[in-house]
């Protein structure tokens, strides 16, 4: 796997066909702590990359959550809402928030891959 | 061992084996550390601590509505009551108890003599709907709060009512949004600039009233980075909200620049006064620009804070914005009597409305009122200049230990802010550092905000404290960060030890939050 694509606000997507699957990354659970609180966007809103989208809630701080990409919500994972603490245990899996359906196909390949993500991480650890 | 007394026995608490270690008492208490149950856990069933006759029978129009069972409120006698709440509040720290570090609260002195006339008959047993004649002497107070308020900030109009400091907030930002109203903009200027470094509840002000927030970021030195400001300049720009200082504990230099800037495009100036403490007496909003900010009289003006409160938040004005101001307002009437203006209407028909019931938090216009007048222009000066001083002596003593987010660049306000650097590979964190200063006896200082540094510690020490306390203060904190790099960490992840409680589980507080009592 490992075709995920980040953010510098430290989202993810990972892209199959036209629809990303986005969460936040395990650095950004890992600096956030306990996650005690998701919102997720509606299904059916059309967003901008950028947008603000969702908003997830720690003991330490509530974050916004901005789309990746351009498209179409399409898909929210409810069980995050049900329990947050998916997004501790597996930010890049089962933690997953939203489904966005492309409007352009070509956005996400503007964002950072893994290795470039690491070292804009390490560059903000310093 | 000197810390045995005649008879062979410790006399200091370090002397005796740790408390951990230590036997258990039968009662469950330790000494003065009285375990308390809940109050629903002493109910007794009909028993009352007072004796009220039974009402009789009255027609009501509730129909269905009625209540047709017990409120449940437990039973108990008064001595019950008092040494129950005489109890909690024991466990409690209090800005009378200690230093109350925490910053950007302002948690200060509350002098006593605010409380004294505060509790003038004539003032603690009015009511609210007393004819005016009655109460001239209370409308003198606002009136002269007033004029203080308008002269400490520079600004011809105020608005005494809001309750708090975030409901002055959205005082001052419904004004701005009915000048933009009454100038036909209001559906084309929607967004609202707010530094990343803000208080939260400015965007949540802002985005209650229907606007859209849009964030600026922070230069190197914590402040609004002007290039990113001017960028986000235009004519969808309702207003900024700005507070000075800000929560990095720096002034904003630029701030007439940002405010001639924002004019020129159109916009309205809000500031953000829960840092006014720091100025007082020595900068005048009105000559920075500002349209519109709020003074938290339980910072500044040495009110209580929060359940000791209540909070009071009053908003001024600039010449733009003063017609919008709420009611109601206080005005002279030709034969010298005052009352107030209760109606949108006359001289008020642009007001926007009214923010609270009746005239705003009257027992807290006495104490800030007595403040004032007991501190004079002079004292209150001072006021600025010594919380200044505090915490730029914390920070002197502080910075050889602790990590400065932005360097050492240049003397702080009156609260300075430390990141986590200087825990870095110890083991230790932030909230670590904050419980193990609970088993030291002081309140933790403000952590993770502003959220812009990593692991934030924003320390405000306030004018009321001695310099003893205050090395009191350092002294502990410089041996808890010592400690953290020599790898005490046990002394951190272990803390508080000797709190009533030991480490609460926040997040499950947050997830599965217990909010009522039930019956086991």
């Amino acid at each position: 796997m490992a075709n995920e694509r980040y953010t510098e606000d430290h989202e993810w997507v990972r892209i199959s066909g036209d629809i990303a699957t986005c969460g936040i990354s395990d650095y950004a659970q890992e600096q956030l702590g306990d996650v005690v609180y998701v919102e997720l966007p509606e299904i059916g809103r059309i967003v901008s990359a950028k947008d603000e989208i969702a908003v997830v809630e720690s003991v330490k701080a509530a974050s916004d959550i901005y789309a990746p990409v351009s498209g179409e919500v399409v898909a929210i994972n409810d069980a995050v809402e049900e329990d947050p603490e998916t997004v501790n245990r597996d930010a890049l899996g089962k933690g997953w928030l939203f489904k966005i359906k492309l409007t352009d196909a070509g956005e996400a390949d503007e964002l950072m891959d893994e290795a470039s993500y690491e070292d804009f991480v390490q560059g903000l650890d310093e | 061992m000197s810390a045995m007394n005649t008879q062979g026995r410790p006399t200091r608490p370090d002397a005796v084996v740790s408390a951990d270690s230590a036997p258990a008492t039968f009662s469950g208490n330790r000494a003065l550390h009285l375990e308390e149950k809940l109050i629903f856990e002493k109910d007794s069933a009909g028993r009352s601590g007072v004796d009220l006759p039974e009402p009789p029978p009255v027609a009501n129009r509730l129909g269905g509505l009625a209540r047709g069972e017990a409120v449940g409120l437990p039973g108990l006698s008064e001595p019950q009551v008092v040494r129950h709440y005489t109890r909690l509040s024991q466990k409690n720290y209090a800005i009378d108890a200690g230093l109350f570090p925490l910053g950007s609260c302002t948690m200060k002195h509350n002098p006593r003599l605010n409380e004294r006339m505060a509790r003038l008959p004539g003032f603690a047993d009015l009511h609210p709907m007393q004819p005016e004649s009655t109460i001239q002497g209370a409308l003198q107070v606002m009136q002269q709060l007033s004029h203080w308020i308008m002269t400490l900030t520079g600004m011809p109009a105020v608005a005494l009512s809001p309750g708090a400091g975030a409901h002055g907030e959205l005082t001052g930002m419904a004004a701005i949004r009915a000048a933009l109203e009454a100038r036909g903009e209001a559906g084309k200027r929607r967004k609202v600039l707010v530094p990343d470094s803000a208080h939260g509840t400015n965007p949540a002000t802002a985005a209650a009233l229907g606007f859209q927030v849009s964030g600026i970021a922070e230069d190197d030195t914590g402040r609004v980075d002007l290039k990113a400001f001017e960028a986000s300049l235009g004519d969808d720009v309702a207003a900024i909200m700005l507070t000075n200082p800000n929560t990095c504990g720096v002034f904003e230099y630029d701030i007439r620049r940002i405010a001639d800037a924002l004019h020129e495009a159109g916009g309205y100036f809000y500031c953000d006064g829960a840092n006014f403490n720091a100025i007082v007496g020595r900068v005048r909003p009105g000559d920075l620009g500002i349209d519109a900010m709020h003074l938290n009289l339980h910072k500044t003006f040495s009110t209580p804070h929060g359940g000791g409160g209540p909070g009071s938040g009053p908003v001024v004005y600039s010449e733009a914005l003063a017609p919008f101001a709420p009611v109601p307002r206080i005005q002279k009437n030709a034969d010298g009597s005052l009352s107030l203006v209760e109606q949108a209407a006359g001289d008020a028909a642009q007001a926007f409305g009214r923010v609270k019931g009746f005239h705003g938090q009257m027992g807290m216009f006495v104490r800030a009122l007595t403040y004032m007048l007991s501190h004079g222009s002079d004292g209150l000066r001072q006021v600025a200049e010594d919380a200044v001083l505090n915490a730029n002596y914390l920070k002197a003593r502080l910075k050889g230990e602790f990590s400065l987010p932005y360097g050492d660049t240049g003397p702080c306000m009156h609260e300075v802010l430390f990141d986590d650097t200087f825990l870095k590979g110890t083991g230790v964190s932030t909230l670590d550092f904050a419980k193990a200063m609970i088993d030291e006896g002081f309140h933790p200082m403000t952590m993770y905000f502003p959220l812009v540094v990593h692991g934030a510690m924003l320390i405000e020490p306030t004018e009321t404290e001695t310099k003893a306390a205050l090395d009191e203060f350092a002294d502990s904190l410089l041996g808890l960060a010592k400690a953290a790099k020599s790898g005490d960490t046990d002394r951190f992840t272990q803390a508080p030890r000797f709190s009533p409680r030991r480490r609460l589980d926040e997040t499950q507080a947050a997830r599965k939050p217990v909010l009522r009592w039930q019956a086991g």
